[in-house]
């Protein structure tokens, strides 16, 4: 099934082989690395449907060239992903490696896509860990996403903002875990009551949650993705917290791969985001509509990070004339992409990672009785990360 | 910490360790009677919580959806037993871990196809979605209160099985001498498929109470299953008694563990060792277990 795409273009190149032999074309060759297997598989297949959807809207050809997308699974494993990265850039040869999801396999696979000689482009889907960000920054790696710790950042200081004194934060106890707090403290101005580290994976949550009950904290705080999510906030709500402690999240932790899920008990619920499916921009708007008219679903984040990937990759290449030879002049391009971007105003700093706007939103229905991110204002505009100051590039 | 949180932690801990216990008790007579390392159980549980999931979709009641999420796992567990395992008996525990675990594997993937990759819902009963003020200031949550009492109610019944009835007897000879109870005429492959079957409807029971209020999403008995082998080693391999004993035990040094380190100023990382610095403990002191079943 990895390969799937690959199959079919391989099939297709050889049918017009057939018909059309030796015109050599010029095209491009992007490999997407995500997580298509267990309890992540949701967002991969978000990533892989938000590129496709790109794709589509460019009419099939990225830049006006032929268009080859090799996906693969790294099924959760750095070792994984780092063996998929070398088969994309040696093997399959591809221009541009994006998606990845987890940072510390986006950490595990980066060398081997950026140290290669041929100079082949690394365009993080998601994944945005701080050594990219500062010390490791590196001209063919660029971020179509944000650095780990902004939508932190973002909620952090819309908590200050709203004059919370006591907040009580929580996160599963791994190297993503510790930024998002970190992050979060940054910009909270508050007393944090405790700072509590739970086991990666956990969904059991009663034992915590009864202390923090006894703790008695003016907001709650926190970062649990994917399915630890799911229970946390069932299981708040289901111990009566929800109206007595309101709970705060990043989008990770309130996005469509979430709320489904967690159903009815996630209303009210705030979240910080630099994007959302309610976020009224035309190529938002085109974006979300085509997105459920083709995939019967809302998008999350992670499509509309891919969506956005792919068009930044179709603006470069539109720039360059849809060559990718002269990699110094593919790079200005994509540095100056000029797309619309799905979260309105973008621009890459010089560790070329985004500068852009985050937002809070909160838990509501739909129209249709479906639950959603609803726009409630702008907590940052035109924000940059903290450790651009570590990047060398200019 | 204060008598009341005392108080509702030492709850948290008895309805995780009956959770446990419903895995374990599958576990450990099938490893017990059978010599089977079935690293597949967990996949047990999960299908067992998307099978309800559905089904309360479906029929629009928790209640009707329990029965039929049992019924099904029983189904799907005696036919993995016919299908896969059962050329594996004779095999070594090596063989056992790889197939079981290629099994986890196809399972995961089976429901990824069948039901999607994200989680999937599923609402704690409208009967029992309240909160009861058993101890003062600090509302629990009926639907735990429900589990814990399910839990006990099984431990009841199936001491009532093993210790009263002729299935019983059966299953406690299987665990003490295998081939003595074949070379006596029983039927022992028809033996091992209903304890297999009722291994599978356990660990159905024990993940559809656990889907309205953990999450129902691939690979979700995976983190239960390496609890669940915690417990049947304290509690003796193939002892049902033990694996109750364990399961309790575990459930509250977990919970506990969660949250003493962390306020006596401790690293939060103990919290996950907290019950394999017990197993190690117990092993010491009882190499086979709190009841181990055979001599």
């Amino acid at each position: 099934m990895k390969y799937k795409t690959l199959f079919a273009a391989l099939a297709l190149t050889a049918s017009a082989a057939l018909v059309q032999p030796a015109i050599a074309q010029q095209g491009v060759k992007i490999g997407l690395i995500t997580t298509q297997s267990g309890p992540n598989a949701g967002l991969g297949r978000d990533m892989v449907d938000g590129f496709n959807l790109a794709i589509r809207h460019a009419g099939g050809r990225l830049g006006g060239v032929p268009t080859e997308l090799i996906v693969g699974d790294d099924q959760f494993r750095p070792d994984a992903g780092k063996a998929l990265a070398e088969r994309m850039v040696q093997r399959d040869r591809v221009d541009i490696v994006t998606g990845v999801i987890f940072s510390n396999i986006m950490l595990a696979l980066s060398d081997t896509v950026l140290k290669d000689r041929r100079g082949v482009f690394l365009v993080s889907g998601n994944a945005g860990p701080s050594e990219l960000a500062g010390k490791d920054c590196n001209p063919n790696f660029f971020s179509a996403s944000w650095q780990n710790d902004n939508t932190h950042e973002a909620m952090g200081q819309h908590m200050t903002n709203a004059g919370i004194k006591r907040a009580y934060i929580m996160a599963p106890n791994y190297p993503a875990g510790r930024d998002a707090l970190a992050g979060f403290k940054r910009f909270f101005k508050g007393e944090v009551v405790a700072e509590v580290y739970t086991q990666l994976g956990q969904t059991d949550y009663a034992a915590e949650l009864a202390a923090l009950r006894a703790a008695r904290p003016e907001a709650t705080y926190i970062f649990y993705p994917g399915g630890m999510g799911v229970a946390y906030i069932r299981q708040y709500a289901q111990l009566g917290l929800m109206q007595q402690i309101p709970l705060f999240a990043p989008s990770f932790s309130a996005d469509q791969t979430i709320l489904p899920g967690v159903g009815d008990a996630a209303i009210g619920m705030f979240s910080s985001t630099f994007w959302s499916e309610s976020l009224g921009n035309p190529a938002n708007e085109k974006f979300v509509a085509d997105f459920e008219a083709t995939y019967n679903r809302i998008p999350s984040p992670y499509a509309a990070q891919s969506y956005d990937a792919a068009m930044m990759i179709d603006a470069a290449l539109k720039a360059t004339g849809g060559s990718l030879a002269n990699k110094d002049a593919f790079r200005n391009a994509l540095r100056n992409a000029n797309f619309q971007s799905v979260r309105g105003p973008f621009k890459f700093n010089t560790n070329h990672f985004p500068i852009q706007n985050y937002y809070l939103t909160q838990i509501g229905k739909d129209e249709k009785g479906r639950l959603v991110n609803q726009m409630r204002g702008i907590i940052f505009s035109g924000h940059a990360d903290a450790y651009v100051g570590q990047c060398k590039m200019k | 910490m204060s008598l009341l949180l005392f108080l509702e932690q030492t709850l948290n801990g008895l309805q995780l360790g009956v959770t446990l216990f419903l895995m374990a008790a599958g576990l450990t007579l099938v490893f017990g009677i059978m010599n089977m390392v079935n690293l597949a159980h967990g996949s047990l549980y999960m299908i067992g919580a998307f099978f309800a999931a559905s089904f309360t979709q479906w029929t629009g009641s928790f209640f009707l959806a329990l029965p039929l999420a049992i019924l099904s796992t029983f189904v799907v567990g005696v036919l993995v037993e016919a299908i896969a395992l059962r050329t594996l008996y004779s095999r070594d525990h090596l063989d056992q871990v790889l197939a079981t675990f290629g099994l986890i594997l196809f399972f995961n993937e089976l429901t990824k196809i069948v039901w999607g990759p994200i989680s999937i819902f599923m609402d704690v009963p409208p009967l029992l979605a309240g909160r009861v003020e058993l101890i003062a200031g600090a509302p629990y949550p009926v639907y735990r209160l429900a589990v814990l009492g399910v839990g006990l109610a099984v431990a009841l019944g199936l001491w009532w099985l093993i210790a009263r009835t002729r299935l019983g007897m059966l299953i406690r000879a299987g665990a003490s001498n295998r081939e003595m109870v074949g070379a006596l005429g029983v039927d022992i492959s028809r033996l091992y498929m209903l304890v297999f079957g009722l291994g599978a409807a356990l660990a159905a029971l024990a993940g559809a109470m656990a889907g309205p209020i953990y999450v129902v999403e691939i690979g979700m008995g995976d983190a239960m299953l390496i609890k669940t082998f915690v417990v049947i080693v304290i509690g003796g391999i193939g002892s049902i008694r033990g694996a109750f004993v364990a399961a309790v035990i575990v459930g509250l040094v977990d919970t506990f563990g969660r949250i003493v380190p962390a306020q006596l100023g401790l690293p939060t990382a103990i919290a996950e060792m907290a019950i394999y610095i017990l197993m190690a403990f117990v092993l010491f002191f009882k190499p086979t277990g709190l009841f181990a079943a055979r001599a």
